[in-house]
């Protein structure tokens, strides 16, 4: 998600203040316009309100706050991390809580984008620096003697030369009562305890015995279920239900409608309220709906997709322009053009979307569910449905899995309508089916590749023409513009090629659609680095060398692909029927790049072995980053090989996984994992980085492995032609 | 009303006999450590043991459960499930953790039935689990930790 506030980087100053003899508490300044700079004491607080992120009491208790949701990437130990390593506190020795939106923690509540360490690296450290130089300076004043001889180590402040010690505990008034230093020291790399260590993450222990809780797993007293039949055909409108079969199912309590909204994709359901979810289940399958599908019942993805190549024949409009390049390939002595097409996808993560929400005394709301963006459901639900913020609580849970699809939402929306209607804590749980058909979707991208070599096969013309529907949805589009999310990265490459222009060609789809984990860079990386092998081949170049030939200047993507090379082994040769591809995608969250081995077997290929390399910079856990890009391999490769999401008659044809499947521990190869983590001032994401160069670096090796170029995905890994 | 023995402890639930295993579960006893994924028996997620054998608990109607040993995630106590615990913490297997109770009470089944499982048995006992993170290879590795543990 290509979301981030630009004003992050001012939380460099910190604020201090004590809660009626707590104990210490630090955090950000955070006025109701954003966050700002606070620079002294004396400012009153009546004009802010403080963002507490580290709380000690005087038992010595350290709670500090995540900000951001943990939805499988680990932000529930890196996050933390940062104001621990400072403070000079053991991850298992603080109590971790997760923040529910509220205004006081700030507007940067979400996760998205591979953003939550890259953007908070230095200030959260500095939150927990400068509670560690207000404990030094409240000990040093105990004992009257300089701050220079005191210490922290293990939630304790030690006075060198004596040995005197004192907890956090016992300080945490004293400390509470002084000024936070607005630039405090922090540590140097070398003496981390936490920071670029395999930390293990405190939220595993929970689970693997069934104690962790998702959104799913919140209940509350007098809570009810419910059940939604939304129209599977995309656009359609609700003309009438009848709910008469449906309230005689046992457990059913009520029948009322709901609006589901996405951006500005919305649309009514039906929504079966029952005392238990199976009860709410059946009492749906019972509902007689009535639906208008407003002519979108003939709406299908081998026209829609025809379509798109139609549109490719349009110019488009400019994203990016260097050099002449209708001159130079116009005039190079060889060119090249390809069409690279690219799925649907669904997210599908394996806890189903849900939602509990509680109305008190119609002007109060309560919601527990998993969400990547607490702070804009904050701020959003409370505009929407008139409700204050201090009475808006909601409690994020563990998300079990994001992937982007909690960024969004709408089945939020639901459950705070049908709460209020019924005036009980309603838990709305979409089935799987709801999932894999409702979407939001990952959009599709179409590219229109060309490219260029002079007599030496040396590139020097390429363009890469993307044709798709925009995240947003929107229908009366500025075709005199290029979509940024829908063209990610394609001009962001390192390689040196003279003369470039990249084009965008906006075409209409009705569907919901969403960003998906690494957005529009894992179809375009496919497009654009496979379509580089092509002018290698052309070039007869190897793949590695012809790229490594664009790379004169240093840059991460040089150094990505020799670490790639040397770690696999590049100019070794490989065994009859086996082949090898590279390749690598830098975009706004980050940069990697695999090398993978493929062999043939039967008519189909064998993935033997997948070598990743991401750029971090700095690494905050290096084994989490390894988990990260394992995992991101193999959601790219479910991406690249199984069906996809396609549409007939207006709807969705998938339902579940059997017809939209995942792939499975079987299918799944040896990655092989290799950190970049060379220091400087640049920091990198984690999350997403892995995803995109993964399908190219495959059908690369397939190519090279049986001369089979794969332009479209997904495709059946048993047939390679 | 129903009575199922689940984790050694009676319950009595006022489930429809078709009601599938896993809602008078999590709806009814209160156990959540038990996933819905699918509802179909694709993904998993609901696996519990029923007189020890892994079964789906999304496609498994109550009325077969009952006068039978239900196991769920939070019953699981023996020498087998610790160890494979403490390999799912030493190897940092889950990620976002939803699906990975299920992939516990389908290992578990696994090292009783092989307590030294060749990677087609993992294959074998374990596809059926699906894990949208993608750490199916931590699964295997920890799954051989955990045997070599028992041992």
């Amino acid at each position: 998600m290509n979301q981030q506030n630009s004003q992050i980087n001012r939380r460099n100053f910190l604020r201090l203040t004590s809660l009626t003899g707590a104990g210490l508490v630090m955090g950000l300044g955070v006025k109701a316009d954003g966050l700002s700079v606070i620079e002294n004491l004396g400012t009153s607080t009546a004009s802010f309100e403080l963002s507490p992120l580290v709380m000690i009491d005087q038992t010595g208790l350290v709670t500090i706050f995540n900000t951001k949701p943990e939805i499988g990437q680990g932000t529930y130990q890196s996050i933390p991390a940062l104001i621990a390593e400072e403070l000079e506190v053991a991850m298992d020795k603080i109590v971790i809580k997760q923040t529910g939106g509220e205004k006081k923690y700030g507007p940067a509540q979400f996760v998205g984008g591979s953003s939550s360490v890259r953007t908070n690296y230095t200030n959260l450290r500095k939150v927990g620096a400068a509670a560690k130089e207000m404990l030094v300076k409240a000990a040093s004043s105990t004992w009257n003697v300089p701050v220079s001889e005191c210490y922290a180590e293990n939630a304790t402040i030690i006075h060198r030369p004596t040995g005197k010690k004192l907890g956090y505990g016992e300080l945490a008034e004293a400390a509470s009562k002084l000024e936070a230093p607005k630039n405090p020291t922090l540590k140097d790399a070398k003496d981390f305890k936490i920071l670029g260590k395999s930390a293990p993450r405190p939220d595993i222990p929970m689970k693997v015995n069934g104690t962790a809780k998702f959104g799913i797993d919140a209940s509350v007293p007098g809570m009810v279920y419910a059940s939604i039949e939304r129209c599977k055909v995309f656009g359609s409108k609700l003309v009438s239900f009848d709910a008469t079969a449906a309230k005689k199912v046992k457990g059913v309590i009520a029948v009322e409608t709901c609006e589901r909204i996405h951006g500005i994709y919305k649309s009514e359901g039906v929504a079966v309220i029952a005392e238990n979810y199976w009860a709410a289940v059946q009492g749906r399958k019972a509902l007689v709906v009535k639906w208008d599908h407003q002519g979108n019942e003939t709406f299908n993805s081998k026209d829609y997709e025809q379509s798109l190549r139609e549109a490719a024949k349009k110019e488009g409009a400019v994203e990016h322009k260097q050099g002449d390049f209708d001159k130079a390939f116009a005039e190079a002595p060889t060119q090249l053009t390809a069409f690279y097409e690219t799925p649907v996808v669904s997210h599908s993560p394996i806890e189903p979307m849900n939602c509990l929400a509680s109305w008190q005394d119609g002007n109060k709301l309560e919601i527990w569910t998993s969400t990547q963006v607490p702070g804009s459901v904050m701020n959003d639900f409370s505009r929407i449905y008139g409700v204050k913020q201090e009475d808006l609580k909601l409690n994020v849970l563990f998300n079990g899995g994001g992937f982007g699809r909690r960024l969004y939402p709408d089945y939020i929306h639901e459950a705070v309508q049908l709460s209020k209607k019924v005036g009980k804590p309603v838990k709305s749980v979409w089935s799987r089916e709801d999932d894999t058909q409702q979407g939001p979707f990952r959009p599709l991208t179409f590219s229109a590749m060309k490219g260029a070599l002079d007599a030496n096969g040396k590139a020097i013309a390429f363009q890469h023409k993307v044709i798709s529907p925009t995240l947003d949805m929107k229908k009366d589009y500025d075709i005199t513009k290029a979509d940024g999310t829908m063209t990610e990265g394609i001009s962001e490459q390192k390689y040196e090629i003279e003369h470039m222009k990249n084009l965008y060609v906006h075409h209409y789809v009705h569907i919901p659609l969403a960003a998906w984990r690494a957005v529009t860079s894992t179809t375009l990386a496919f497009s654009h680095e496979c379509f580089l092998d092509e002018m290698a081949v052309a070039a007869k170049k190897d793949p590695m060398a012809f790229r490594l030939e664009m790379l004169t200047k240093d840059s991460d993507t040089k150094q990505i692909l020799n670490k790639l090379k040397e770690v696999s082994n590049w100019d070794k040769k490989l065994p009859a029927g086996w082949g090898r591809g590279v390749a690598q995608y830098e975009f706004f969250a980050g940069q990697a790049g695999f090398v993978i081995e493929v062999s043939k077997k039967g008519t189909g290929i064998k993935i033997e072995k997948v070598y990743a390399v991401i750029d971090l910079g700095t690494v905050v856990n290096p084994d989490n980053t390894r988990a990260q890009v394992e995992g991101a391999a193999v959601m790219a490769l479910t991406a690249a090989i199984k069906g996809g999401i396609t549409f007939d008659k207006g709807a969705t044809v998938q339902s579940n996984f059997h017809n939209n499947p995942l792939v499975r521990i079987n299918e799944m190869p040896k990655v092989e994992v290799h950190i970049l983590a060379n220091g400087g001032s640049k920091i990198k994401g984690v999350g997403e980085p892995g995803l995109p160069p993964f399908a190219p670096a495959l059908c690369n090796a397939i190519f090279a492995a049986t001369g089979k170029r794969i332009r479209r995905l997904p495709f059946d890994i048993n047939k390679i032609a | 009303m129903i009575t199922l023995n689940i984790n050694n402890t009676p319950y009595q639930v006022d489930a429809s006999a078709d009601m599938p295993l896993l809602w008078a579960i999590r709806d009814m006893v209160g156990l959540t450590g038990t996933k819905f994924g699918c509802g179909m028996a694709q993904c998993g997620a609901c696996t519990v043991h029923v007189d020890g054998k892994p079964v789906r608990s999304c496609s498994f109607p109550v009325a077969a459960a009952v006068g039978k040993k239900i196991t769920t995630i939070e019953g699981m106590k023996d020498k087998i499930t610790e160890a494979i615990q403490n390999a799912w913490v030493e190897l940092q297997v889950p990620q976002c953790g939803y699906c990975q109770s299920g992939q516990i009470m389908s290992a578990t089944a696994l090292l009783k039935a092989k307590p030294n499982p060749t990677d087609a048995d993992i294959d074998a006992a374990m596809q059926g689990n699906l894990c949208r993170c993608g750490t199916y290879q931590r699964i295997r590795s920890a799954i051989h930790r955990a045997a070599e543990m028992i041992k």
